[in-house]
Protein backbone atom coordinates (compact mmCIF):
# COMPACT_ATOMS: atom_id res chain seq x y z
CA UNK A 1 0.00 0.00 0.00
CA UNK A 2 1.11 3.24 -0.79
CA UNK A 3 -0.10 6.31 1.00
CA UNK A 4 -0.73 9.21 -1.69
CA UNK A 5 -2.81 11.77 0.07
CA UNK A 6 -4.30 13.33 3.22
CA UNK A 7 -8.00 13.82 2.88
CA UNK A 8 -8.97 14.92 6.29
CA UNK A 9 -7.00 15.38 9.45
CA UNK A 10 -8.21 15.16 12.79
CA UNK A 11 -9.47 18.69 12.83
CA UNK A 12 -11.50 18.32 9.41
CA UNK A 13 -12.57 15.05 10.34
CA UNK A 14 -14.32 16.61 13.86
CA UNK A 15 -15.98 20.04 11.48
CA UNK A 16 -17.31 17.31 9.19
CA UNK A 17 -19.00 15.57 11.92
CA UNK A 18 -20.37 18.94 13.16
CA UNK A 19 -21.35 19.90 10.05
CA UNK A 20 -23.41 16.11 9.12
CA UNK A 21 -25.18 16.86 12.87
CA UNK A 22 -26.61 20.13 12.21
CA UNK A 23 -27.64 18.88 8.92
CA UNK A 24 -29.78 15.72 10.54
CA UNK A 25 -31.41 18.11 13.07
CA UNK A 26 -32.01 20.88 10.49
CA UNK A 27 -33.69 18.34 7.88
CA UNK A 28 -35.55 16.53 10.67
CA UNK A 29 -36.64 19.84 12.24
CA UNK A 30 -35.18 18.61 15.33
CA UNK A 31 -34.48 15.36 16.95
CA UNK A 32 -37.52 13.90 17.75
CA UNK A 33 -38.50 10.26 16.78
CA UNK A 34 -34.56 10.20 15.39
CA UNK A 35 -32.43 7.20 16.16
CA UNK A 36 -28.99 6.70 14.69
CA UNK A 37 -27.69 3.25 13.77
CA UNK A 38 -23.76 2.80 13.32
CA UNK A 39 -22.76 0.21 11.15
CA UNK A 40 -19.98 -1.97 12.03
CA UNK A 41 -17.42 -1.45 12.21
CA UNK A 42 -16.73 2.50 12.08
CA UNK A 43 -20.06 3.67 11.69
CA UNK A 44 -20.13 2.90 15.13
CA UNK A 45 -17.62 5.47 16.87
CA UNK A 46 -18.84 7.98 14.01
CA UNK A 47 -22.74 7.09 14.66
CA UNK A 48 -21.64 7.71 18.56
CA UNK A 49 -20.31 11.11 17.75
CA UNK A 50 -23.12 12.50 15.51
CA UNK A 51 -25.28 11.22 18.72
CA UNK A 52 -22.96 12.56 21.15
CA UNK A 53 -23.45 16.39 19.12
CA UNK A 54 -27.14 16.21 18.86
CA UNK A 55 -27.07 15.35 22.26
CA UNK A 56 -25.46 18.21 23.34
CA UNK A 57 -26.99 20.83 20.36
CA UNK A 58 -30.51 19.63 21.52
CA UNK A 59 -29.72 18.60 24.87
CA UNK A 60 -31.71 15.80 24.53
CA UNK A 61 -30.91 12.04 24.76
CA UNK A 62 -30.98 9.50 21.64
CA UNK A 63 -31.38 6.02 21.03
CA UNK A 64 -28.17 4.22 19.31
CA UNK A 65 -28.33 0.79 17.72
CA UNK A 66 -24.88 -1.02 16.46
CA UNK A 67 -25.94 -3.35 13.53
CA UNK A 68 -23.74 -5.79 11.71
CA UNK A 69 -24.81 -7.13 8.53
CA UNK A 70 -22.72 -10.20 8.25
CA UNK A 71 -26.04 -12.02 7.81
CA UNK A 72 -27.79 -10.30 5.10
CA UNK A 73 -24.62 -9.88 2.69
CA UNK A 74 -24.78 -10.89 -1.48
CA UNK A 75 -21.43 -12.67 -1.52
CA UNK A 76 -22.34 -15.30 1.56
CA UNK A 77 -20.12 -18.04 0.53
CA UNK A 78 -17.96 -16.27 -1.77
CA UNK A 79 -16.10 -13.97 -0.14
CA UNK A 80 -13.72 -14.48 3.49
CA UNK A 81 -15.73 -13.11 5.83
CA UNK A 82 -14.71 -10.67 8.64
CA UNK A 83 -16.01 -11.70 12.00
CA UNK A 84 -19.42 -11.03 12.97
CA UNK A 85 -19.40 -8.28 15.05
CA UNK A 86 -22.69 -7.51 17.38
CA UNK A 87 -25.81 -6.25 16.50
CA UNK A 88 -27.50 -4.23 19.43
CA UNK A 89 -30.49 -2.22 18.71
CA UNK A 90 -32.86 -2.28 22.01
CA UNK A 91 -35.66 -0.35 20.63
CA UNK A 92 -38.39 -0.19 18.18
CA UNK A 93 -37.49 1.11 14.89
CA UNK A 94 -40.83 1.51 13.68
CA UNK A 95 -42.23 4.77 12.73
CA UNK A 96 -38.99 6.48 13.91
CA UNK A 97 -36.16 8.14 11.41
CA UNK A 98 -33.59 5.76 11.12
CA UNK A 99 -29.98 7.94 10.44
CA UNK A 100 -27.64 5.29 9.31
CA UNK A 101 -24.22 6.04 9.45
CA UNK A 102 -21.18 4.48 7.42
CA UNK A 103 -17.79 5.48 6.67
CA UNK A 104 -17.07 5.09 3.47
CA UNK A 105 -19.90 4.75 0.46
CA UNK A 106 -18.36 2.47 -2.38
CA UNK A 107 -20.39 -0.17 -4.29
CA UNK A 108 -23.49 0.20 -1.93
CA UNK A 109 -24.01 -3.22 -1.76
CA UNK A 110 -23.40 -2.53 2.18
CA UNK A 111 -26.37 -0.21 2.50
CA UNK A 112 -28.60 -2.57 0.56
CA UNK A 113 -27.92 -5.29 3.48
CA UNK A 114 -28.35 -2.74 5.95
CA UNK A 115 -31.67 -1.71 4.91
CA UNK A 116 -32.84 -5.30 4.80
CA UNK A 117 -31.16 -6.09 8.01
CA UNK A 118 -33.31 -3.01 9.59
CA UNK A 119 -36.58 -3.53 7.47
CA UNK A 120 -36.30 -6.50 9.45
CA UNK A 121 -36.35 -4.97 12.89
CA UNK A 122 -39.97 -2.88 12.17
CA UNK A 123 -41.10 -0.40 9.79
CA UNK A 124 -39.06 2.84 10.33
CA UNK A 125 -40.56 5.97 8.92
CA UNK A 126 -37.99 7.18 7.03
CA UNK A 127 -33.93 6.00 6.89
CA UNK A 128 -31.34 8.33 5.90
CA UNK A 129 -27.68 7.62 5.23
CA UNK A 130 -24.91 9.18 6.65
CA UNK A 131 -21.17 8.55 4.95
CA UNK A 132 -18.22 10.04 5.86
CA UNK A 133 -16.42 9.62 2.21
CA UNK A 134 -18.55 8.87 -0.93
CA UNK A 135 -15.84 7.63 -3.51
CA UNK A 136 -17.95 6.17 -6.25
CA UNK A 137 -18.05 3.23 -8.11
CA UNK A 138 -22.03 2.62 -7.23
CA UNK A 139 -23.44 -0.93 -8.04
CA UNK A 140 -26.95 -0.07 -6.98
CA UNK A 141 -29.20 2.89 -6.87
CA UNK A 142 -27.98 4.29 -3.64
CA UNK A 143 -27.56 7.53 -2.74
CA UNK A 144 -26.44 9.41 0.25
CA UNK A 145 -28.38 11.75 2.05
CA UNK A 146 -25.44 13.73 4.06
CA UNK A 147 -22.03 13.32 2.27
CA UNK A 148 -18.87 14.26 4.62
CA UNK A 149 -16.79 14.62 1.56
CA UNK A 150 -16.79 13.70 -2.06
CA UNK A 151 -14.08 11.80 -3.19
CA UNK A 152 -13.51 10.56 -6.90
CA UNK A 153 -10.89 7.44 -6.93
CA UNK A 154 -10.09 5.05 -9.25
CA UNK A 155 -10.84 0.96 -8.55
CA UNK A 156 -7.39 0.53 -7.87
CA UNK A 157 -7.50 3.04 -4.40
CA UNK A 158 -8.27 2.70 -1.42
CA UNK A 159 -10.18 4.71 1.69
CA UNK A 160 -8.48 4.26 4.52
CA UNK A 161 -11.11 5.71 7.50
CA UNK A 162 -9.28 5.61 10.97
CA UNK A 163 -10.97 6.62 14.08
CA UNK A 164 -9.59 7.04 17.50
CA UNK A 165 -11.85 4.33 19.34
CA UNK A 166 -10.95 1.94 16.77
CA UNK A 167 -7.54 2.54 15.34
CA UNK A 168 -6.06 5.07 17.92
CA UNK A 169 -5.96 8.05 15.57
CA UNK A 170 -8.41 10.44 13.52
CA UNK A 171 -7.34 10.34 10.06
CA UNK A 172 -8.59 9.55 6.68
CA UNK A 173 -5.99 8.87 3.74
CA UNK A 174 -6.35 7.51 0.53
CA UNK A 175 -3.81 4.41 -0.63
CA UNK A 176 -3.03 3.01 -3.66
CA UNK A 177 -2.62 -1.02 -4.10
CA UNK A 178 1.14 -1.46 -4.81
CA UNK A 179 0.73 -4.44 -7.14
CA UNK A 180 -1.14 -1.73 -9.78
CA UNK A 181 1.76 1.00 -9.05
CA UNK A 182 5.34 0.06 -10.48
CA UNK B 1 -14.74 -21.40 8.10
CA UNK B 2 -13.95 -24.49 10.15
CA UNK B 3 -10.91 -26.41 10.55
CA UNK B 4 -13.19 -29.41 8.96
CA UNK B 5 -15.92 -30.07 5.95
CA UNK B 6 -17.79 -32.17 8.55
CA UNK B 7 -18.47 -32.40 12.24
CA UNK B 8 -18.63 -36.13 12.97
CA UNK B 9 -17.29 -36.39 16.31
CA UNK B 10 -15.93 -33.86 19.16
CA UNK B 11 -12.34 -34.45 18.11
CA UNK B 12 -13.01 -32.79 14.34
CA UNK B 13 -13.23 -29.15 16.35
CA UNK B 14 -10.71 -27.18 17.60
CA UNK B 15 -10.77 -25.12 20.25
CA UNK B 16 -11.29 -22.12 17.85
CA UNK B 17 -13.92 -23.58 16.08
CA UNK B 18 -15.40 -24.02 19.43
CA UNK B 19 -14.95 -20.46 20.09
CA UNK B 20 -16.33 -19.19 16.98
CA UNK B 21 -19.42 -21.10 17.00
CA UNK B 22 -20.38 -19.61 21.00
CA UNK B 23 -19.77 -16.54 19.68
CA UNK B 24 -21.73 -16.33 16.12
CA UNK B 25 -24.44 -18.57 18.15
CA UNK B 26 -24.75 -15.16 20.02
CA UNK B 27 -25.78 -13.45 17.49
CA UNK B 28 -28.60 -15.61 16.42
CA UNK B 29 -30.07 -15.91 19.80
CA UNK B 30 -30.60 -12.33 19.59
CA UNK B 31 -32.21 -12.82 15.98
CA UNK B 32 -34.80 -15.53 17.42
CA UNK B 33 -35.55 -13.21 20.08
CA UNK B 34 -37.03 -10.71 17.14
CA UNK B 35 -40.66 -10.22 15.95
CA UNK B 36 -38.79 -11.77 12.68
CA UNK B 37 -37.10 -14.94 13.93
CA UNK B 38 -35.03 -14.89 10.10
CA UNK B 39 -32.04 -13.92 8.29
CA UNK B 40 -31.91 -13.90 4.29
CA UNK B 41 -28.40 -15.75 4.56
CA UNK B 42 -28.65 -19.07 3.33
CA UNK B 43 -31.61 -18.42 0.71
CA UNK B 44 -30.97 -21.25 -2.32
CA UNK B 45 -29.37 -23.24 0.14
CA UNK B 46 -30.96 -26.78 0.82
CA UNK B 47 -29.99 -28.63 4.21
CA UNK B 48 -31.66 -32.00 3.97
CA UNK B 49 -32.67 -34.18 7.94
CA UNK B 50 -31.89 -37.90 7.20
CA UNK B 51 -33.27 -39.44 10.29
CA UNK B 52 -32.84 -43.37 10.59
CA UNK B 53 -34.06 -43.09 14.06
CA UNK B 54 -36.79 -41.03 16.11
CA UNK B 55 -35.97 -38.22 17.26
CA UNK B 56 -37.88 -34.48 18.01
CA UNK B 57 -35.72 -32.23 19.54
CA UNK B 58 -32.41 -32.98 17.53
CA UNK B 59 -34.35 -32.79 14.19
CA UNK B 60 -37.03 -29.99 14.84
CA UNK B 61 -33.91 -27.87 15.78
CA UNK B 62 -31.79 -28.38 13.02
CA UNK B 63 -35.69 -27.65 11.10
CA UNK B 64 -36.02 -24.48 13.11
CA UNK B 65 -32.30 -23.39 12.15
CA UNK B 66 -32.15 -23.97 8.84
CA UNK B 67 -35.80 -21.97 8.19
CA UNK B 68 -34.39 -19.26 10.32
CA UNK B 69 -31.39 -19.04 8.22
CA UNK B 70 -33.91 -19.19 4.58
CA UNK B 71 -32.21 -22.52 3.59
CA UNK B 72 -34.94 -24.82 2.18
CA UNK B 73 -35.03 -28.00 4.93
CA UNK B 74 -36.11 -31.51 3.26
CA UNK B 75 -37.18 -33.94 5.94
CA UNK B 76 -36.58 -37.49 5.47
CA UNK B 77 -38.19 -39.86 7.47
CA UNK B 78 -36.64 -43.59 7.25
CA UNK B 79 -40.10 -44.97 8.22
CA UNK B 80 -41.89 -43.59 5.52
CA UNK B 81 -38.93 -44.12 2.63
CA UNK B 82 -38.43 -46.29 0.05
CA UNK B 83 -35.37 -47.83 3.01
CA UNK B 84 -38.76 -49.71 3.57
CA UNK B 85 -38.98 -51.07 0.13
CA UNK B 86 -35.51 -52.67 0.88
CA UNK B 87 -33.42 -49.52 -0.96
CA UNK B 88 -29.96 -49.64 0.60
CA UNK B 89 -28.57 -46.49 2.79
CA UNK B 90 -25.90 -45.70 -0.12
CA UNK B 91 -28.65 -45.89 -3.09
CA UNK B 92 -31.29 -43.88 -0.92
CA UNK B 93 -27.53 -41.19 -0.46
CA UNK B 94 -26.96 -41.33 -4.09
CA UNK B 95 -30.95 -40.35 -4.51
CA UNK B 96 -30.39 -37.28 -1.95
CA UNK B 97 -26.94 -36.30 -3.52
CA UNK B 98 -28.78 -35.88 -7.45
CA UNK B 99 -31.10 -34.09 -6.10
CA UNK B 100 -28.07 -31.60 -4.75
CA UNK B 101 -28.77 -30.40 -1.48
CA UNK B 102 -25.73 -28.65 0.30
CA UNK B 103 -25.61 -30.13 3.62
CA UNK B 104 -27.08 -33.47 5.19
CA UNK B 105 -27.78 -33.54 8.36
CA UNK B 106 -28.07 -37.69 9.63
CA UNK B 107 -28.96 -39.47 12.69
CA UNK B 108 -28.53 -43.44 12.33
CA UNK B 109 -28.89 -45.82 15.26
CA UNK B 110 -26.22 -48.05 13.82
CA UNK B 111 -22.49 -46.66 15.30
CA UNK B 112 -20.54 -45.46 12.23
CA UNK B 113 -23.17 -45.04 9.68
CA UNK B 114 -22.81 -41.52 9.77
CA UNK B 115 -19.23 -41.77 8.64
CA UNK B 116 -19.94 -44.46 6.12
CA UNK B 117 -21.56 -41.82 4.78
CA UNK B 118 -19.30 -38.84 4.77
CA UNK B 119 -16.76 -40.78 3.36
CA UNK B 120 -19.33 -41.10 0.32
CA UNK B 121 -20.44 -37.58 0.13
CA UNK B 122 -19.14 -34.53 -1.30
CA UNK B 123 -21.13 -31.93 0.66
CA UNK B 124 -20.71 -31.41 4.15
CA UNK B 125 -22.27 -33.72 6.86
CA UNK B 126 -23.27 -33.01 10.31
CA UNK B 127 -23.76 -35.98 13.06
CA UNK B 128 -26.99 -35.53 14.85
CA UNK B 129 -26.57 -38.91 16.46
CA UNK B 130 -24.68 -41.88 15.43
CA UNK B 131 -25.57 -45.03 17.25
CA UNK B 132 -23.49 -45.10 20.37
CA UNK B 133 -20.48 -43.43 19.25
CA UNK B 134 -21.13 -39.56 19.48
CA UNK B 135 -23.76 -36.45 19.23
CA UNK B 136 -21.38 -33.50 18.99
CA UNK B 137 -23.87 -31.07 18.23
CA UNK B 138 -26.08 -32.11 21.59
CA UNK B 139 -22.52 -30.99 23.49
CA UNK B 140 -21.90 -27.79 21.87
CA UNK B 141 -25.27 -27.06 22.73
CA UNK B 142 -24.42 -28.19 26.51
CA UNK B 143 -21.57 -25.80 26.63
CA UNK B 144 -23.78 -23.12 25.15
CA UNK B 145 -25.90 -23.67 28.22
CA UNK B 146 -22.91 -23.69 30.60
CA UNK B 147 -21.77 -20.56 29.37
CA UNK B 148 -24.55 -18.99 29.67
CA UNK B 149 -24.57 -19.61 33.78
CA UNK B 150 -20.50 -19.12 34.36
CA UNK B 151 -17.99 -16.69 33.21
CA UNK B 152 -15.35 -19.72 31.85
CA UNK B 153 -15.30 -23.07 31.86
CA UNK B 154 -11.86 -24.22 33.07
CA UNK B 155 -11.67 -25.68 36.66
CA UNK B 156 -15.64 -26.18 36.25
CA UNK B 157 -16.67 -29.65 38.03
CA UNK B 158 -19.11 -31.38 35.91
CA UNK B 159 -21.18 -34.85 37.05
CA UNK B 160 -22.33 -37.13 33.97
CA UNK B 161 -25.19 -39.51 35.73
CA UNK B 162 -26.98 -42.51 34.38
CA UNK B 163 -26.98 -44.61 31.76
CA UNK B 164 -23.19 -43.92 30.47
CA UNK B 165 -22.62 -46.89 28.48
CA UNK B 166 -25.38 -46.39 25.40
CA UNK B 167 -24.70 -42.94 25.53
CA UNK B 168 -23.72 -40.49 22.48
CA UNK B 169 -24.09 -37.16 24.32
CA UNK B 170 -21.95 -38.24 27.28
CA UNK B 171 -19.50 -39.70 24.61
CA UNK B 172 -19.54 -36.23 22.84
CA UNK B 173 -19.96 -34.13 26.30
CA UNK B 174 -17.01 -35.62 27.82
CA UNK B 175 -14.40 -34.75 25.41
CA UNK B 176 -15.84 -31.65 24.47
CA UNK B 177 -15.69 -30.67 28.46
CA UNK B 178 -12.51 -32.03 29.27
CA UNK B 179 -11.03 -30.08 25.75
CA UNK B 180 -12.51 -27.19 27.53
CA UNK B 181 -10.43 -27.63 30.65
CA UNK B 182 -13.88 -29.03 32.66
CA UNK B 183 -12.66 -31.62 35.54
CA UNK B 184 -15.98 -34.19 34.35
CA UNK B 185 -16.20 -37.30 36.52
CA UNK B 186 -19.06 -39.96 36.08
CA UNK B 187 -22.02 -41.45 38.37
CA UNK B 188 -22.96 -44.66 37.43
CA UNK B 189 -23.09 -48.35 38.63
CA UNK B 190 -20.24 -50.30 37.19
CA UNK B 191 -22.21 -52.11 34.65
CA UNK B 192 -22.95 -48.99 33.08
CA UNK B 193 -19.38 -47.87 32.60
CA UNK B 194 -17.84 -48.74 28.87
CA UNK B 195 -13.75 -50.01 29.46
CA UNK B 196 -12.82 -47.02 27.40
CA UNK B 197 -13.84 -44.14 30.28
CA UNK B 198 -11.76 -45.85 33.16
CA UNK B 199 -9.89 -42.63 33.60
CA UNK B 200 -12.81 -40.34 34.82
CA UNK B 201 -13.17 -40.24 38.43
CA UNK B 202 -16.16 -42.78 38.80
CA UNK B 203 -18.75 -42.96 42.00
CA UNK B 204 -21.59 -45.10 42.55
CA UNK B 205 -24.00 -42.56 44.23
CA UNK B 206 -25.13 -39.16 43.03
CA UNK B 207 -24.57 -38.50 46.74
CA UNK B 208 -20.58 -38.74 46.04
CA UNK B 209 -20.86 -35.72 44.63
CA UNK B 210 -24.06 -33.97 45.15
CA UNK B 211 -22.41 -30.86 47.35
CA UNK B 212 -19.25 -30.80 45.46
CA UNK B 213 -20.16 -29.82 41.51
CA UNK B 214 -21.12 -26.81 39.54
CA UNK B 215 -23.03 -29.09 36.84
CA UNK B 216 -24.54 -32.31 37.54
CA UNK B 217 -25.31 -33.94 34.20
CA UNK B 218 -28.09 -36.10 34.02
CA UNK B 219 -28.20 -38.68 31.20
CA UNK B 220 -31.51 -39.94 29.78
CA UNK B 221 -32.23 -43.92 30.52
CA UNK B 222 -32.30 -45.90 27.23
CA UNK B 223 -34.83 -48.40 27.57
CA UNK B 224 -35.04 -48.68 23.71
CA UNK B 225 -30.72 -49.79 23.90
CA UNK B 226 -31.24 -52.22 27.03
CA UNK B 227 -31.41 -55.08 25.01
CA UNK B 228 -29.23 -56.63 27.80
CA UNK B 229 -30.64 -55.47 31.34
CA UNK B 230 -28.16 -53.51 33.07
CA UNK B 231 -30.48 -52.06 35.99
CA UNK B 232 -31.90 -54.42 38.01
CA UNK B 233 -34.94 -51.52 39.63
CA UNK B 234 -36.10 -48.30 38.98
CA UNK B 235 -36.24 -48.47 42.86
CA UNK B 236 -32.74 -49.01 42.92
CA UNK B 237 -32.18 -46.12 40.41
CA UNK B 238 -33.79 -43.56 42.24
CA UNK B 239 -31.63 -44.37 45.28
CA UNK B 240 -28.50 -44.00 43.99
CA UNK B 241 -28.69 -41.82 40.72
CA UNK B 242 -31.77 -40.00 40.64
CA UNK B 243 -32.36 -36.43 41.33
CA UNK B 244 -35.11 -35.05 43.54
CA UNK B 245 -35.88 -32.04 45.70
CA UNK B 246 -34.02 -33.27 48.19
CA UNK B 247 -31.30 -33.51 46.93
CA UNK B 248 -31.43 -30.52 44.58
CA UNK B 249 -31.26 -28.31 47.85
CA UNK B 250 -27.60 -29.78 48.80
CA UNK B 251 -26.30 -28.75 45.27
CA UNK B 252 -24.24 -25.38 45.13
CA UNK B 253 -25.12 -21.90 45.19
CA UNK B 254 -25.23 -21.40 41.35
CA UNK B 255 -24.82 -24.82 40.73
CA UNK B 256 -26.86 -26.26 37.27
CA UNK B 257 -28.61 -29.28 36.48
CA UNK B 258 -28.82 -30.12 32.63
CA UNK B 259 -30.66 -33.16 30.55
CA UNK B 260 -30.29 -33.88 27.24
CA UNK B 261 -34.40 -34.89 27.15
CA UNK B 262 -36.79 -36.90 26.70
CA UNK B 263 -36.85 -37.02 30.49
CA UNK B 264 -38.04 -40.13 31.89
CA UNK B 265 -39.91 -38.47 34.58
CA UNK B 266 -39.76 -40.00 37.95
CA UNK B 267 -36.62 -42.06 36.33
CA UNK B 268 -33.45 -39.56 36.42
CA UNK B 269 -35.30 -36.17 37.76
CA UNK B 270 -38.92 -36.58 39.74
CA UNK B 271 -41.84 -35.36 38.66
CA UNK B 272 -41.61 -32.23 41.22
CA UNK B 273 -38.35 -30.95 40.14
CA UNK B 274 -39.59 -31.19 36.46
CA UNK B 275 -42.36 -29.06 37.50
CA UNK B 276 -45.93 -28.86 35.34
CA UNK B 277 -45.47 -26.22 32.34
CA UNK B 278 -41.89 -25.87 33.83
CA UNK B 279 -39.76 -26.54 36.80
CA UNK B 280 -40.01 -24.50 39.90
CA UNK B 281 -36.21 -24.48 39.98
CA UNK B 282 -34.11 -21.85 38.20
CA UNK B 283 -31.23 -24.04 37.94
CA UNK B 284 -33.12 -26.70 36.12
CA UNK B 285 -31.47 -26.01 32.29
CA UNK B 286 -33.36 -28.19 30.20
CA UNK B 287 -35.66 -25.51 28.29
CA UNK B 288 -32.62 -23.06 27.57
CA UNK B 289 -30.66 -26.12 26.52
CA UNK B 290 -33.30 -26.13 23.61
CA UNK B 291 -33.43 -22.61 22.99
CA UNK B 292 -29.70 -22.15 22.71
CA UNK B 293 -29.74 -25.36 20.28
CA UNK B 294 -31.61 -23.53 17.74
CA UNK B 295 -29.08 -21.00 17.87
CA UNK B 296 -26.12 -23.33 17.67
CA UNK B 297 -27.38 -25.20 15.04
CA UNK B 298 -27.89 -21.45 13.13
CA UNK B 299 -23.89 -21.08 13.74
CA UNK B 300 -23.09 -24.53 12.42
CA UNK B 301 -24.85 -24.12 9.29
CA UNK B 302 -24.23 -20.60 8.89
CA UNK B 303 -19.80 -21.64 9.67
CA UNK B 304 -19.99 -24.72 7.79
CA UNK B 305 -21.87 -23.42 4.49
CA UNK B 306 -20.02 -19.96 4.34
Amino acid sequence: MIEKANILSKADLRRVIKRISHEILERNRGSENLVIIGLQKRGVPLGKRIAANIESFEDKKIRFGKLDISFYRDDFGKKIKADIEKTEIDFDVTDMNVILVDDVLFTGRTIRAALDAIIDLGRPRSIQLVVLIDRGHRELPIRADYVGKNLPTSQNEMVEVRLMETDGRDSVILVEKEEDVK
Amino acid sequence: MLNKKSILRIDDLTLDDVAKVMETADSFTSISKREIKKVPTLRGKTVVNLFFEPSTRTKTSFEVAAKRLSADMINFAASSSSLKKGESIMDTLRTILAMQVNLIVIRHSDSGTVKMVDDNTPVPVINAGDGKHQHPTQALLDLYAIRSRFEKFEGLRVAFVGDFLDSRVARSGTRLFEKMGMDVSLVAPSMLIPEDHSDLNVYSSIDDVIEDIDVLYMLRMQFERQDRKFYPSVREYNRFLSLDSKRLARMKKNSIVMHPGPVNRGIEISDEVMGDRESPYDNILIEEQVTGGVAVRMALLYLILG
